[in-house]
């Protein structure tokens, strides 16, 4: 029997199960499309957070009060530093900037959650107040207007740039929201830019945003703290001197009780805040793909009997082993195959789908493995009960129970 | 379960008698030389067969008969080549086939000879006339071919009406036909049939026993397990087993001829192609 008549054969046997098969099929595009899936939303947020702190450059040290323990749950309070550690103020940010040589720009941050109006549009939002250098360390890019000068800075005015989406809240469609008054807490700003559009991320809207100087923020919150400092160093070798620079400039106000991180140790923190999701989701993914390789084990398992006694009616009739393995081969191969590429068709579309919502972004390691560990799943308990029972004599597959 | 002696002496006494001068009659098609087949069950033997010698002669209709457990089954499945033998040689057309690997015994089965199980034992959820195909497929018939042949084998048993149905949409004496065309679809010299008629009512069971002498008419060597003797005595000859021996060995006096039995049973007996009922010593005459 040559291969088109083996692969006839396996068709027609497939038809003959459609339950079977399709059950089969099942399974790996369970399998499959749920690991796709899963491991593109992970690796889509992580790829986000990853891709913002990026944006700030590999130059850039991040500057927290107290001590964060880049190895444990130190890191929780984010950007808010270590707990109870005693907060940075603009001196320290000044101090710094008068001292520190070797660098581009020792930028402020500092946040707060505000209420923007215009008209009878009103938006909540997150304020990010820095120094007229803030820019720098900023990933979206103005779409018109300005960023705020020094003189605005330290005269704490009244102004700021608004990203995208409270542009798209406050703003009809088309407006230049440039030189429009809108009201911040209460008081009365003036817009002199805006940002495009940068892409949401987990747990907030990156484009819910409204920037203005430090000062003005302060004095708009009564809060005269500084969250984190950032130092772009302008030449990169430099920064394990400038790192130093900086403990030691701090040091008379804040002892050890300081914790500066390369972009690196920063991205790690955020890893690991992040770990947790990725765990749930790769632990998920790991049960959808056991779950498809059960079901299709077990629909195997089960034809078993069944599949058996066909053997033995084939030999009986004068199928060759060669035969009977060919045909098995065949069916579990196309049934696992088929089944894996409508699983990836269905992961991709559905990262695709969702990608507004939550970011995706597909991994090729995911889809392999996926495919490969579904897929073999189906061929080895497909192939390996018909290996043996094509072993047997053709009376013992028939007698088979 | 081992046979008291003195009935075992007697068995064999027989059986010897009966298979006197073996080299005497018509060419042997097959050959079973003190063959046995021994199951361990549990740590106890169970022989099946405690020694048979026998030859199936080419053209012949034999029954082998014997009640349940006697070792039929085991026997014919020997003689099929399903099964092998613990000791004793089988020759099939004067080749021993105890070298033969599992592949040339598939062929061996595949062109030579034909089955027909008490289950049917058809593929399930595939019609009739991809059935039939089965034995033709693995023979590497041609598409067209085969699809040509199986529907002549279908036609042939009265199922030309019936190609797509699934065994599940068929009687239980059109199950058995389909098996029966199945087994003559390859135009073997040898056709098995392990307890034919044993799912079948008496009707169903007399269409398959008239095939069957139909076939044998024909040419072609048949071989009927059975523990009933009315269905064994369709056969020219019966062969009777007990505890896996055989007790006797004989040419039937009064043999039955299904054809008669349907015609006095008010059944249609089925128009033949003049080729297969002619020369047909039994089936013919009686019919008609
Ligand atoms: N696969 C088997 N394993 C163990 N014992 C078996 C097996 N097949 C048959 N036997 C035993 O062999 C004997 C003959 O069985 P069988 O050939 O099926 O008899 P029959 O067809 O005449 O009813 C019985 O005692 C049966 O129990
Ligand atoms: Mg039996």
């Amino acid at each position: 029997m040559n291969f088109i008549e083996s692969f006839r054969v396996a068709v027609r046997a497939l038809l003959a199960n459609k339950v079977r098969s399709t059950l089969t099929m099942l399974g790996v595009i369970i399998g499959v499309s749920a690991v796709i899936l899963l491991v593109a939303i992970g690796a889509g947020v992580q790829g986000q957070v990853t891709s913002t702190i990026q944006g700030l450059g590999s130059n850039v040290l991040f500057v927290f009060p107290g001590v964060i323990n880049s190895g444990g749950g130190g890191g929780g309070g984010g950007f808010g530093g270590g707990t109870g550690a005693k907060p940075f103020s603009l001196v320290d940010q000044q101090t710094l900037q008068r001292q520190l040589g070797g660098v581009d720009a020792v930028v402020p941050l500092e946040t707060a959650q505000v209420t923007a109006k215009y008209l009878a549009h009103s938006v909540l939002s997150q304020a990010n107040g820095s120094t007229d250098q803030g820019q720098s360390v900023v990933s979206a890019t103005i779409g018109g207007g300005r960023f705020f000068n020094a003189s605005e800075d330290d005269a704490g005015a009244r102004v700021c740039l608004i990203g995208y989406t409270v542009k798209t809240q406050l703003f009809s469609n088309g407006q230049d929201p440039t030189n429009e008054p809108v009201t911040i807490n209460g008081q009365r700003f003036t817009v002199i830019g805006w940002y495009q559009k940068v892409g949401g991320s987990l747990g907030g809207d990156q484009d819910n945003v409204i920037r203005m100087p430090i000062t003005t923020l302060q004095n708009l919150t009564g809060n005269p703290n500084v969250s984190i400092i950032l130092v772009k160093v302008t030449d990169s070798s430099q920064i394990d001197f400038v790192r130093s620079q900086i403990k030691r400039i701090l040091s008379p106000s804040y002892g050890d009780q300081i914790t500066v991180f390369s972009q690196d140790q920063t991205l790690g923190i955020f890893n690991q805040l992040l770990g947790t999701l990725t765990i749930m989701l790769a632990g998920i993914a790991g049960i959808s793909l056991l779950v498809g390789g059960i079901g299709i084990m077990n629909i195997m398992l089960v034809s078993v009997s069944e599949r058996t006694r066909e053997i033995g009616i084939r030999k009986a009739v004068g199928a060759r082993t060669y035969d009977i393995l060919s045909q098995f081969v065949i069916e579990a191969v196309l049934l696992s195959v088929s089944g894996g590429i409508i699983g990836i068709m269905l992961g991709a579309l559905g990262a695709l789908s969702l990608s507004s919502v939550v970011p995706t972004q597909i991994t090729w390691w995911a889809v392999l493995v996926a495919f490969f560990f579904s897929a073999g799943v189906g061929v080895f308990f497909g192939v390996y009960p018909a290996w043996r029972a094509s072993r047997l004599d053709p009376i013992e597959a028939l007698r088979y129970e | 379960m081992p046979s008291p002696v003195s009935e075992d002496d007697l068995n064999a006494a027989n059986a010897s008698d009966a298979t006197g001068a073996p080299s005497a009659g018509p060419r042997a098609v097959l050959q079973l030389v003190d063959v046995t087949k021994t199951y361990a069950l549990e740590g106890v033997d169970v022989h099946a067969l405690a020694g048979v010698t026998l030859d199936v002669h080419d053209g012949e209709m034999l029954s082998i008969m014997g009640p349940s457990g006697s070792g039929k089954s085991t026997l014919m499945h020997i003689i099929g080549l399903l099964d092998h033998p613990t000791t004793g040689v089988v020759r099939v057309e004067g080749e021993d086939v105890s070298g033969m690997t599992p592949n040339q015994l598939a062929a061996v089965r595949n062109k030579r000879i034909g089955f027909v199980f008490q289950a049917f034992n058809l593929l399930a959820r595939t019609g009739a006339l991809a059935n039939v195909e089965l034995p033709l497929v693995y023979a590497g018939v041609s598409g067209s071919e085969r699809v040509r042949r199986a529907r002549e084998a279908l036609e042939r048993v009265e199922l030309g009406d019936r190609l797509h149905h699934t065994p599940s949409q068929l009687s239980g004496g059109q199950q058995q036909r389909v098996a029966i065309a199945r087994a003559l679809v390859t135009d073997p010299s040898i056709v098995l049939a392990d307890e034919p008629t044993g799912n079948l009512d008496s009707r169903s069971g007399i269409e398959v026993m008239e095939l069957l002498q139909q076939l044998n008419a024909a040419g072609i060597t048949v071989v009927i397990v059975t523990h009933d003797a009315n269905v064994a005595r369709h056969a020219q000859r019966i062969v009777e087993l007990r505890d896996g021996e055989i007790v006797r060995d004989e040419q039937v006096a009064d043999r039955l001829d299904a054809a008669a039995e349907m015609v006095q049973l008010g059944m249609n007996t089925v128009s033949r192609p003049a080729n297969v009922v002619d020369g047909a010593g039994v089936a013919g005459g009686a019919a008609s």
